[in-house]
């Protein structure tokens, strides 16, 4: 079965390289070529699935070596794949979802001219986020880290007659360079501590490498982890993203990008069990960013922003649980699939709205669509209902054990990080509750449009609306499915690791006190916005709520720190070169210039002077030999 | 008599005609310098030959003579051309090359 991992990768990418390749005379069919392939994919995964449920738990990993990449001396790098419990499951869900928003981008872009070109790229995303999960060592890990980022930055930034979107888009690349720096420094300093960078050897000989050199990798992961996962202090590309039709924020969102980080902090689990302190770093980088997230969420009225807030305080959770060692690993790539999920059916329902609504974001603008839009309301709904952790839905299974192996962290910290994943599970509550009654419930906002069209809202076609069923499936069920017979700890463990977690006072008290905040932030949502009428307008808020709706400041914060300075570093060094270095240059060719003139005059054509520098030359030489023989 | 005095004769001779040729203009009279000091040089070789008591010198003063024959048959050449073509024998006036 293991020659079928390399087609994983390669049926997506072939799609991209038939649809940007092919020309206009694909314009017609280049949709379904790209979503048919994307399918076919879906379809190996589910192959190799169900042919690894058929091994028991250690002899699951499948090997396959395509070729040898580069070979120079005793340097070798293969394109080899490694397809264990871990990158299955991530096969499934980014070939999956994936092909959800295949199809659903097929109603979506269905006016747009660049149809062919979306579904080029989207599969070219797809061919790199599988890449990325299934390569078997980090080098070419790295490769499908860079072609994430490449795709994800065409289309961000597909809409690139809009100035924003361009700029987006090339934010989003540059803070994710950061991030790419970090990993290729963790990759030079595995080879030179361990001289291979294949999975297997390197986790495999981290017991005999120093806690120094541990740490230094394990930071750096992070630092990637932290740029392709938006995670605080790289967060800031999320946000801007939103400028990417709406199929692309689900992707990268639900499936691929952001799920990047994770895996790869769970992918090295070994490497952060050995270094605590990139342990504590992780942590904190997790508990920090879903508060962050958890408070931009509260204060945008972008529907999409408020969502993409959402995202990165949910892949907040998953990278402190990655952080929390064993204990979180299972959970982490749990709370991944489910926010998988009920997060791409979110995407997909906030385009589904804004389709209905003349491509409206704001959410103070919507109101009472729940009547208009009955499909989108409902799987809406559902994925709703699953993100704040309702008991029963996948959201609930997932991050309820989150925030128990939080607490189980034990002393201080566990207090410390409990407490923030609590809080952020109520704030949760409250800014997906405000989502839902801005847009569902009240009475009608509605406003023309720039060019005068009154909204009709109306559901979207059937290509939209059966993948949103499909994820709402999968948001109620799939945490049940998941918790049933700790079926996915036990899928995972062979892989990941796994301890149970034990909460100082109790799974039943974590469980019950993330009900009861969960229910005071619903309540308290709806105290603001469901009882009252939401104003069209935005009014002027608390200087919290300001500072949310500008992203809590961190492009300001970016400015201050690194742009301006940058600036001034650059202006500085434009300095120094036009007047030190080019100074010393054009001074040099002046002086030797002035030299020159003065020498011409010596040549001032009468053979007489020159008779006269001759002679005097001959005295000198004569003198000088003398002298010479007279010393000597 | 002390072969010396040839030396100084011959220094003389070459200072007088190394003077002509710096400060004279007439490309004639320099021309007439400049075989005053190639004399003047095989002048102070026989004396040196004969110092010396061998015939070296000699020999290198016949060489000096064939080499200021030819010398004078393209020398006098030049001048003869520069003469027809500007019409005065005054070396200053040849600085053409001069940028």
């Amino acid at each position: 079965m293991d020659y079928l991992i390399g087609w994983l990768v390669l049926l997506p990418l072939l799609g991209a390289g038939v649809l940007l390749t092919g020309g206009r005379r694909l314009d017609r069919t280049g949709h379904w070529i790209g979503t048919v392939l994307a399918g076919s994919s879906f379809v190996v995964a589910a192959v190799l699935f169900f042919d690894m449920l058929g091994r028991s738990g250690e002899d699951r990993a499948l090997h396959s070596t395509a070729f040898t990449w580069i070979s120079v001396g005793s340097f070798k790098a293969d394109v080899a794949f490694q397809l264990d419990q871990l990158s299955m499951t991530f096969a499934l869900l980014i070939t999956g979802v994936g092909t959800l928003i295949h199809i659903y981008s097929i109603g979506y872009m269905e006016h747009d001219e660049r149809r062919r070109r979306f579904f080029g790229y989207l599969n070219l995303f797809l061919a790199a986020m599988l890449l990325l999960v299934l390569a078997d060592n980090y080098l070419l890990l790295y490769v499908g880290w860079e072609g994430v980022g490449l795709a994800s930055y065409l289309l961000i930034g597909f809409w690139q007659h809009k100035p924003s979107a361009a700029t987006a888009a090339k934010k989003a690349f540059i803070v994710n360079r950061v991030g790419d720096v970090g990993l290729s420094i963790a990759i030079m300093l595995m080879f030179t501590t361990f001289g291979t960078f294949t999975f297997g050897p390197v986790l495999g000989a981290v017991d005999g490498a120093g806690e120094g050199v541990l740490t230094g990798i394990g930071l750096m992961l992070l630092l990637a982890a932290c740029g392709k996962s938006a995670q605080v202090p790289l967060q800031s590309w999320l946000g801007d993203a939103m400028e990417g039709p709406t199929p692309v924020s689900a992707l990268i969102h639900a499936a691929t990008m952001v799920t990047a980080g994770v895996y790869l902090i769970t992918r090295s689990g070994a490497i952060f069990d050995a270094a605590p302190t990139a342990q504590v770093a992780v942590v904190t980088v997790g508990a920090v960013t879903l508060l962050f997230g958890a408070i931009v969420g509260c204060a945008k009225d972008d529907i999409k922003k408020a969502l993409a807030g959402s995202t990165m305080s949910q892949i907040g959770y998953m990278v402190m649980a990655a952080g929390l060692g064993p204990i979180g690993y299972v959970f982490a790539i749990m709370h991944l699939v489910t926010h998988g999920f009920f997060k791409a059916g979110l995407f997909l329902g906030a385009g589904s709205v804004m389709h209905g609504m003349n491509d409206e974001v704001d959410m103070r603008k919507y109101g009472a669509l729940r009547k208009y839009m009955p499909v989108t309301f409902v799987t809406f709904g559902l994925g709703y209902l699953a993100i704040i952790g309702f008991p029963g839905l996948s959201g609930f299974f997932s991050k309820d054990k989150i925030i128990e192996a939080a607490f189980a962290k034990g002393g201080t910290e566990g207090w410390i990080l409990g407490g923030a994943a609590l809080l952020g599970a109520g704030i949760t509550a409250f800014y997906m509750t405000r989502v839902m009654l801005m847009t569902f419930f009240g009475e009608k906002r509605w406003e023309p449009d720039a060019e005068g069209h009154e909204p009709h809202p109306h559901e979207s076609p059937k290509s939209m609306t059966i993948p949103m069923v499909v994820l709402a499936f999968g948001s109620v069920f799939a945490g049940f499915l998941f918790s049933w017979n700790e079926a996915f700890v036990k899928w995972l463990e062979p892989v990941t690791s796994f301890e149970e977690a034990h909460p100082p006072m109790g799974a039943a008290a974590v469980t019950g006190a993330t009900m009861v905040v969960m229910l005071l932030g619903v309540g308290l949502a709806w105290a603001m916005y469901g009882r009252r009428p939401v104003p069209s307008v935005a009014p002027r808020a608390s200087w919290l709520t300001r500072a949310a709706r500008r992203d809590l400041l961190q492009d300001d914060f970016n400015h201050v720190a690194l742009v301006l300075p940058g600036e001034y570093l650059t202006r500085g060094l434009v300095y120094v070169d036009h007047k030190g270095v080019d100074g010393v240059v054009n001074g040099t060719a002046a002086a030797v210039g002035g030299l020159s003139g003065r020498m011409r005059r010596l040549q001032n054509g009468y053979v007489r002077s020159y008779a006269v520098s001759m002679l005097a030359g001959t005295a000198v030489l004569v003198a000088a030999t003398l002298l010479m023989r007279g010393v000597a | 008599m002390n072969p010396v005095n040839y030396l100084y004769l011959s220094a003389l001779l070459f200072t007088i005609g190394a003077a002509g040729v710096l400060i004279r203009r007439n490309a004639i009279i320099v021309f007439m310098c400049v075989e005053l000091m190639l004399n003047a040089a095989n002048l102070a070789f026989v004396t040196f030959s004969r110092m010396h008591g061998n015939l070296d010198g000699q020999i290198i003063a016949f060489f000096t003579m064939v080499v200021a024959a030819a010398e004078v048959v393209v020398g006098l050449a030049i001048i003869v051309t520069i003469f027809r073509s500007r019409h005065s024998a005054s070396v200053d006036d040849a600085s053409l090359m001069k940028l």
